[in-house]
């Protein structure tokens, strides 16, 4: 099996087309341009669409007109994009059009800098945009996952007709690992709700207006009940040394591969640590949470934020376990050592 | 209330379901021209024979209902970014007929990036532009076409040049751009005028059926309730204080579209196989052989930008793939880049990696004297450090790791490419370490460097290596 050496900003792309691509518009942001280059590369040489537009909300608006025609369409950026794209991301949920969007999360708030924070975690989980909404989450932690994340990404944009979004940041975006590819190319199906410019398709509306309350009321209950469905249909996670943990880090992104590394040295230190690494941050994996808080000294959630996933934590475990918040902001990030002396000085103080 | 004369256009729905069942009269307020331009494009899209193949994108507006009355395709998008939707519906389907319909806040104030950049793509759509000085479905604000001393309840003393600036031409702006193909100003004061804004709307629609690009049409329109007049009074209105503003007529009837909208390179139907090729899907991997590592190997690589200090530590990684080994990349970024020096931390490991990052190297390759003071100090004890001893003229100062003074720079100067220096740093490395084997980096060398010339040159550069290796590095 061939594997190819590549930024985790370009497996996105290979994993986009190789999942059925059409579409890719986009505005270039440091520390997601790469997406845009690979795109602008690839899409046109393998038959496909590549738009720069002239900003995010107009990018955001061509991802809602290209998924309404049918298309599988995709896009890359980063906070402040991302932050531009609230009013796009918000009329995709309420017209229920499937897309994927890509956050390289960058350092904020406002400009900040390119540096990796995981900042975005509120905004993007918990509903970009106005109104009670939200899309399915995806957080990877590698190059790889990068690409598998977008391979499987239209279909289940499609199976919830939602925004799917693929959580990252900067040190998964930049990061070059081998990438072993997908070796079937995913069909874009026919919607029998788009619109093709035909005969068939001639009634169909697209629209998130609802003039009488009973019918928005009914929309809405309809959007909560397809995020419920998510909860008990694809929640995804990364269990690793769990059996016996007594310290359970939970992180995701750049923040599970250091802890990753933490709980390697310390079982050389003989303390049982072990980590859940959420793969799904909406759904996010609290059923299993609350299993493991029942046997487990301490929690301990690592972020690059203000302590944004520690609340979805304390709201899964219901103060059954210390819930402890180890985070970094401005662009910091620890080394494995200072997370493993932490956790070391924070048992031994109890 | 004012009907709509729906029996004439067969693009239009009978009854109005979508607004209320059996409903036959249009939300429109009596002597609203939406009305009258809903029937001229519905009209326009039956003459044609387009209906099938239309898909009318309603804005935000008075006109948000649209879907209520067009029985075409629709789509209601947010406010002002209609011309960027109907540019991906556009680029989605090629026999569609997109139409953009907006109104003056829409268009000309929240929406006027999208309008001019679809326009300077020369997007092979119809956009109508209905212009009636104010803000209709809000309740009569002002708007970017709103006339100087024109009252609104946002201006109530009437809009002052000063303060609010200008009433903006938007047929004028657009015209200011290459790639539009038709645009005009038309005016509802009258039948006359109508009949020039019907012969004005078909054009426009022509012109995407015949694919010549970028159409746009300003229909001046009367809006008497927010004016606050008779119907009568504000067709007289319109005609004598809004078209001396806006002046009437053609500015642009080209006989073919700027470019060649069809993209003769672009294959739609690609086969997969041809995608996965393209794609190196299938693609044989290079494997030379299999290392054990003695440790995990935790490399940094530092020099000034243009050193090659990036794309040698692809190098490395690219040797790791081919060794059966796993390997991470990550170049130096944020509060590690500082002095103007780069530098990559490659891992390479039998296991999976979890940190990508190296704190705290067991091999440090350094190009310069700036990144021998930067990071001597971070090498964890037993470790490594190669140095280009060209450029860091002083020693290593550590006692309790092995150091390398190799004089890269000089050597690859001898060999005519200074670039390859770091390529010498990497032959010693893989010598001593034995993570790497020479013939692996000669064998990923030609995949990763596309010019012959360079390709040359760092094999030279490998053979330098080894010979200072062999002079300089004793047998244990």
């Amino acid at each position: 099996m061939g594997q190819h050496l590549m930024k985790g900003n370009e497996a996105v792309i290979y994993g986009a087309l190789l999942g059925g691509a059409t579409h890719y518009f986009g505005y270039p942001i440091t520390p997601a341009s790469e997406i845009a280059h690979a795109a602008a590369d690839l899409f046109p040489r393998c038959g496909k669409h590549f738009l720069q537009a002239e900003c995010e909300v107009s990018s955001i608006s061509m991802l809602y007109g290209a998924a309404a025609a049918g298309a599988r369409v995709i896009t890359g950026s980063s906070g402040p994009g991302l932050s531009l794209m609230a009013e796009g991301l918000s009329y995709l949920s309420g017209s229920e059009l499937p897309s994927v969007v890509v956050d390289v999360q960058r350092a904020g708030p406002g400009l900040g800098y390119i540096w990796p924070e995981q900042a975005d975690y509120n905004f993007i989980v918990h509903g970009a945009g106005h109104g009670s909404h939200s899309g399915v989450v995806l957080a990877p932690n590698s190059a790889q996952e990068m690409c598998d994340f977008a391979y499987k990404a239209f279909e289940l944009a499609e199976r919830y007709r939602c925004t799917v979004f693929i959580l990252s940041d900067a040190y998964i975006g930049q990061i070059m690992e081998p990438v072993e590819l997908p070796r079937q190319i995913k069909a874009n199906p026919h919607k029998d709700w788009a619109l093709y410019g035909d005969a068939d398709s001639r009634h169909n509306l697209l629209s998130s207006i609802y003039l009488k309350l009973e019918e928005l009321e009914g929309h809405n209950l309809h959007l909560q009940e397809k995020y419920r469905l998510m909860e008990t249909e694809i929640v995804d996670f990364e269990e690793i040394l769990t059996d016996d943990v007594e310290y359970l880090f939970v992180a995701y992104g750049i923040s599970s591969r250091i802890c990753h590394s933490a709980v390697a040295e310390l079982r050389k230190k003989g303390i049982k640590a072990g980590m859940l690494r959420p793969k799904t941050l909406f759904p996010f994996p609290s059923v299993r949470l609350q299993q493991l808080a029942g046997h487990v000294k301490k929690i301990v959630v690592a972020e690059l934020s203000n302590g944004q996933m520690v609340r979805d934590v304390q709201l899964a475990v219901q103060g059954a376990v210390p819930v402890d918040l180890y985070n970094w902001m401005g662009g910091r990030i620890p080394s494995t050592d200072e997370i493993v002396q932490r956790l070391k000085k924070d048992i031994a103080t109890g | 209330m004012h009907t709509i004369k729906h029996q004439k256009a067969r693009s239009l729905y009978p009854t109005f379901e979508r607004k209320a069942p059996g409903a036959d009269v249009s939300h429109y307020c009596p002597g609203c021209g939406h009305g009258t331009v809903h029937n001229l494009i519905a009209e326009a899209i039956d003459d044609l024979g387009i209906q099938d193949r239309t898909i009318f994108c309603s804005p935000v507006g008075c006109s948000v209902f649209g879907y209520y009355y067009f029985d075409t395709g629709n789509i209601q998008c947010a406010h002002g970014r209609a011309p960027a939707v109907a540019s991906a519906i556009r680029r989605t389907h090629e026999e569609a007929i997109v139409i953009s319909y907006q109104g003056d806040g829409d268009l000309a104030g929240i929406g006027m990036s999208q309008i001019v950049h679809a326009a300077n793509r020369g997007e092979n759509i119809t956009v109508f532009f209905i212009n009636n000085a104010i803000y209709g479905m809000t309740g009569g604000q002002m708007a970017p076409t709103t006339i100087l001393g024109q009252k609104t309840v946002t201006t109530p003393d009437g809009r002052h040049a000063e303060n609010e600036g200008f009433p903006i031409g938007m047929v004028e702006i657009i015209n200011s751009l290459q790639a539009p193909v038709f645009i005009e100003r038309v005016s509802l004061a009258g039948a006359k005028k109508v009949m020039k804004a019907r012969m004005a709307i078909r054009k426009a629609l022509r012109n995407q059926v015949e694919k010549k690009g970028f159409s746009f049409v300003e229909i001046l329109s009367p809006c008497p309730v927010n004016w606050k007049m008779t119907a009568v009074e504000a067709r007289r209105w319109l005609e004598n204080n809004l078209e001396p503003v806006f002046p009437v007529g053609n500015l642009r009837d080209l006989p073919k579209g700027p470019f060649d909208k069809v993209d003769k390179k672009k294959d739609s139907r690609m086969s997969d196989r041809k995608i996965l090729e393209i794609l190196g899907v299938n693609e044989e991997e290079v494997h030379a052989g299999t290392v054990q590592l003695q440790e995990e190997q935790n490399v940094k690589i530092a020099g000034f930008g243009g050193q090659g200090v990036l794309s040698t530590g692809i190098l490395l990684a690219n040797c790791a793939i081919a060794e059966g080994l796993k390997t991470t990349w990550l170049p130096s970024y944020g509060a590690e880049m500082r002095g103007g020096t780069a530098n990559a931390s490659i891992n390479i490991s039998h296991e999976t990696i979890g940190s990508p990052i190296v704190s705290y190297p067991n091999v440090l390759m350094v190009m310069n004297l700036p990144s021998l003071d930067a990071f001597e100090d971070k090498v964890r004890p037993g470790g490594a450090i190669y140095v280009n001893s060209s450029l860091a003229t002083r020693k290593v100062r550590r006692a309790d790791v092995t150091a390398y003074h190799i004089p890269a720079s000089d050597m690859a100067n001898d060999l005519g490419t200074i670039q390859s220096a770091s390529v010498i740093l990497l032959t010693v490395y893989a010598l001593v370490s034995g993570a790497i084997t020479i013939e692996t980096l000669k064998k990923v060398i030609p995949l990763s460097i596309k010019r012959k010339n360079l390709v040359d040159l760092n094999m030279q550069a490998i053979e330098a290596g080894v010979t200072w290796h062999r002079d300089n590095c004793p047998k244990p």
